[in-house]
């Protein structure tokens, strides 16, 4: 038997990634608590080292490979090299929360890393299994990731919470998977594609597989009436865990939605439509109402993220290749708002004080003009006021909307973007108009500072300049 | 003509720009923060009067074109010029914040750079807004403008001022953002946000009926127009009185400017088939607001009702055109309705500016709006009185100044539609009069009401050179008004073309 070996180089970046993190487990595991600090430098290098890889080996076209369990394509490309950045934004300002909770362990690099490992086979999946694998590692990793600080009740709570959702979402993924299997007697997602026809969004034992799959990706991406673990999982994890949450994972969920629904189940558009824009319009209408109620600035956040799911799904539900490159865009900027957002809740925090109340951010503008400066356009571009760049994320995927004649979505989704501005206006208020509480000076390190500065700052940047990651994000689909 | 330099985009963004500089100086140097905002809106004062200079009245076209590319994915640019609907707003925006910043100069004393930042901030977006040729463009400036009006309600204004500011926000939120809805509608339609080629774009008449309403939506809140103006007392009345000025003398004009750049030449059509509900609204505007003006107890509440009552008249003034034209009436009298609104508009942006320095100038030294709190003001502030009084005439629509040639205009041309308008709108000479004139018998003159008002402080050299600025250029206005009709003459008639021609595909 001729043994031919395989063509590695797709998956050069995750193969790296994988060795890396087991070598930063092995070498944590011989550190004294005094010396965590190469563990972080070691992660900070993985991922240095995964994006030159990934930009090395970039591709200019869709490859297959691994007997078409693996796909690479320039959408995999750039939304991996995102994650890359992502995490390592987690990383840095984290270092500093983590070591004032006396929870600097080698455990959150490890975990984080594996999580990140777990997005990227998502990204690059071409097969039901090798997705379904990527979610898996990515939620467990997730799920001990929340628990981590040990002597907190609420995040083995959180936890908890966290893993019975999350595991029967991945039950009702596979079922779904299984009833697609059974239908076509296929796993990969080209042979999906094959064998399925636009007349099959008729068939019964189709849709009734579909609507599972849609239900486990409802659950991952947090969308209404999915989302209950929410707005638990934000307050109850170490805010470093939260920010990671609410960031990277839901690039994956957009990858998982665009690989399963558009690539694999792309005939099947007529069902899985009408799913998606219940789920967007219960996500927009539901997570603007109840963030408004919200007294955690977390817990807000985190109904805030919903009704931005409830845009990307938008985004994906038009079927058009605009649509997908408005809610690929859309995350990409939701995912600079909210490290952002999370970010300035680590720097306000100091030794013995957690920022958790929304009070905590009155009078920020006295005690430090500029963090409220920052603060100021991260939630703006949140609320989708120009020119920051949430507004375009929003004007793109109403304009894919709007040429897929689905005026009327628009329009109630521009109404709630109002009912939106006012939960963050309040934010606004606390910061400028009132008094503040205490008058601790925030003492976050510089290049946390500095960061923090680059990233609001990146928010308004691609606001002014909104073209070249548009573009980007348009090209990927043709 | 061209003078290679990029004139809009210097208008623009000095100010912007310059903002920024002042938000970085602190409460420490505060006087560094006042000249340095000074500076930069004289500079800009000047650059405008530099666009002044180069514009050629005789021509409609757009004028110091600026065009760039700028979200190429969706064929959005960075498209600038001026016609002459734009460039009497934009010397109005540039004169009034020279005076707004000395206006704030003794008067601020916390957090100075961000206050005067916010004024700059806004003055670039202010002519951005007006200097659009893009729709996308404009909208990005029209939203943007909110974000510091925000700030300087919510910062520095009354005792009310978070309620004021969050109405605020949220009603010309909620109104903008259909129109929004509409423009994407037009740009799937035509393939452009190009301001003139959503002119050119056929609409069948239910479809222009809906742009018009959504427009509508915007452009009524902003000006706002009876029954959505109830944000406009609550935001006056506590924003700082920098704030109120540009809040009345500039932010209101934009939703007249809007009604002349989008809703009259957009959708012809439905502007004719429902000119009657904006004539309607005006007209309620004009006589039921009177009304409410005439029973006010706090001087900038009753400042803010004469805004809308008058902002009443603009809107009935651009919108008499089809009436007109119905009655086979002569083209002339549908230009003057449009010219009477746009004169009104920078009238009384220099009047309400005005009145709302004087309401300021009390406020500083008593610390009250009541009108009962005053009562023989004169006697004490003689030099003050003076000019409370010439801007209540015209406010009044006193002849010899600007407040009259406005509303004289367009109550003529609401005789060519229809009498009773014309019987309505006039009715304003005597409400305007009414509530205007009996503030100011209560405030200025009569007894010395209190030991307070015999206690007053004259104006002082600043305030005077503020007051003076604006008298001169109200009686200016007021007596030869021919340049300012001159610069838009022929640019109102271009319009008047533009809404005259159906657009209905036959």
């Amino acid at each position: 038997m001729n043994f031919v070996s395989p063509d590695l180089s797709p998956a050069y970046a995750e193969m790296f990634v994988l060795t890396m993190t087991c070598l930063v487990l092995v070498v944590d595991a011989f550190l004294r608590d005094s010396q965590r600090g190469i563990t972080y430098t070691l992660s900070m290098l993985t991922l240095v080292g995964a994006a030159v890889i990934t930009s090395q080996f970039g591709v200019d076209a869709r490859i297959s490979a691994f007997s078409d369990h693996f796909i690479s394509d320039p959408m995999g490309d750039i939304l991996k090299l995102v994650v890359y950045a992502t995490t390592a934004v987690v990383f840095l300002y984290s270092r500093d929360y983590l070591r004032r909770n006396d929870i600097f362990h080698g455990e959150f690099f490890v975990l984080a890393l594996f999580a990140m490992l777990g997005i990227m086979v998502m990204v690059s999946a071409g097969s039901l299994l090798s997705l379904y694998l990527g979610l898996e590692l990515l939620s467990l990793s997730l799920y001990a990731l929340v628990a981590f600080q040990r002597t907190s009740t609420q995040g083995a709570e959180a936890a908890m919470k966290y893993f019975v959702l999350g595991a029967i979402a991945s039950g009702c993924l596979l079922y779904g998977i299984s009833l697609l299997y059974g239908m076509t007697g296929t796993i990969s997602l080209s042979g999906l594609a094959e064998n399925l026809t636009t007349a099959d969004q008729f068939s019964l034992p189709l849709l009734f597989g579909l609507a599972f799959v849609v239900v486990g990706l409802a659950f991952k991406f947090g969308a209404v009436p999915f989302h209950a673990w929410v707005p638990d999982v934000y307050q109850g994890a170490p805010t470093a865990v939260t920010l990671f949450i609410a960031s990277a994972p839901k690039i994956a969920a957009f990858a998982l939605a665009i690989r399963l629904l558009v690539d694999g189940l792309g005939d099947l558009q007529g069902g899985w439509q009408d799913m998606l824009t219940a789920l967007a319009v219960l996500s927009i209408v539901f997570g603007n109402l109840v963030a408004i109620v919200q007294t955690n600035i977390k817990r807000m956040l985190a109904y805030s993220t919903i009704s931005h799911v409830g845009f990307i799904l938008l985004g994906i539900l038009t079927g058009s290749q605009e649509g997908y490159a408005a809610a690929m865009y859309y995350t990409i900027a939701y995912v600079v708002m909210t490290t952002g957002a999370f970010g300035m809740i680590m720097v306000l925090s100091r030794k013995g004080f957690e920022v958790e109340q929304l009070d905590d951010f009155k009078g920020l503008n006295t005690r430090s003009p500029w963090l409220a400066g920052l603060m100021l356009m991260i939630i703006f571009s949140m609320a989708g006021i120009p020119p920051f760049v949430g507004f375009y994320a929003k004007l793109t995927v109403l304009m894919g909307l709007v040429e897929v004649g689905l005026t009327w979505l628009a329009v109630l989704a521009l109404v709630f973007s109002v009912v939106g501005a006012f939960y963050y206006l309040r934010v606004v208020k606390l910061m400028y108009f009132d008094d503040p509480l205490d008058q601790g000076k925030p003492e976050a390190a510089t290049d946390i500072r500095v960061l923090l500065s680059a990233n609001a700052i990146l928010v308004l940047l691609l606001g002014v300049f909104p073209d070249g990651l548009m573009s980007l994000c348009i090209k990927v689909f043709q | 003509m061209t003078t290679g330099m990029p004139l809009l985009s210097l208008l623009i963004w000095v100010p912007v720009l310059g903002g920024l500089l002042v938000l970085g100086i602190d409460d420490a140097r505060s006087s560094v923060a006042r000249w340095t905002a000074l500076t930069i809106s004289l500079l800009s004062f000047l650059l405008s009067l530099f666009l002044y200079a180069g514009f050629n009245p005789d021509s409609s076209a757009m004028q110091f074109v600026e065009l760039r590319p700028w979200i190429e994915s969706f064929d959005i640019f960075y498209q600038l010029g001026v016609d002459g609907i734009a460039l009497p707003l934009i010397l109005l925006t540039t004169f009034i914040t020279v005076l707004v910043v000395l206006a704030g100069w003794e008067v601020i004393q916390k957090r100075v750079g961000q206050y005067f930042a916010a004024f700059l901030i806004m003055e670039g977006l202010m002519i951005g807004v007006f200097a659009s040729m893009d729709a996308m463009l404009f909208y990005v400036f029209w939203e943007a403008m909110l974000v510091p009006m925000f700030i300087i309600i919510g910062v520095w204004g009354g005792p009310r001022r978070v309620y004021a500011t969050i109405k605020f926000f949220l009603y010309t939120f909620l109104g903008s953002v259909f129109m929004l809805a509409s423009l994407i509608y037009m740009y799937m339609e035509s393939g452009s946000f190009e301001i003139s080629a959503l002119y050119a774009l056929p609409l069948d008449m239910p479809v222009q009926i809906l742009i018009f309403l959504s427009f509508l939506a915007a452009f009524a809140v902003k000006v706002p127009m009876w029954p959505v103006h109830t944000w406009l007392p609550d935001a006056h009345v506590e924003a700082p009185t920098g704030g109120s000025v540009i809040l009345a003398a500039i932010m209101l004009k934009m939703g007249g400017y809007g009604f002349l750049r989008f809703s009259l030449p957009i959708t012809p059509d439905a502007s004719r088939e429902l000119d009657w509900l904006v004539i309607g609204l005006s007209l309620v505007a004009v006589v039921y607001i009177g009304f409410v003006a005439l029973v006010q107890t706090d001087m900038k509440k009753l400042i803010a009702y004469s805004s809308i009552a008058h902002m009443g008249f603009v809107t009935l003034g651009f919108f008499l055109a089809f009436a007109i034209s119905e009655r086979g009436g002569n083209m002339g009298a549908a230009s003057m309705g449009l010219q009477g609104g746009m004169v009104q508009m920078i009238s009384h942006g220099l009047i309400s500016g005005a009145m709302f320095l004087c309401v300021g100038v009390l406020y500083d030294r008593m610390h009250s709006r009541n009108i009962g709190d005053y009562g023989g003001v004169i006697n004490s502030m003689p030099v003050f009185g003076a000019f409370m009084v010439l801007f209540a005439l015209s406010n009044a629509g006193l002849p010899g100044t600007s407040g009259f040639v406005g509303e004289f205009f367009v109550i003529m041309a609401s005789f060519q539609a229809n009498f009773w308008y014309a019987l309505l709108a006039a009715t304003t000479l005597i409400l305007g009069a009414a509530y205007t004139l009996w503030m100011v018998k209560r405030v200025v003159f009569g007894e010395v009401a209190n030991d307070k008002v015999a206690a007053l402080q004259d104006v002082n050299r600043r305030e005077f050179f503020i007051l003076g600025v604006l008298a001169v250029s109200v009686l200016a206005l007021g007596l030869w008004p021919a340049p300012l009709t001159d610069l838009m003459g022929s640019s109102i008639d271009n319009l008047l073309h533009q809404v005259m021609t159906s657009k209905l595909v036959p």
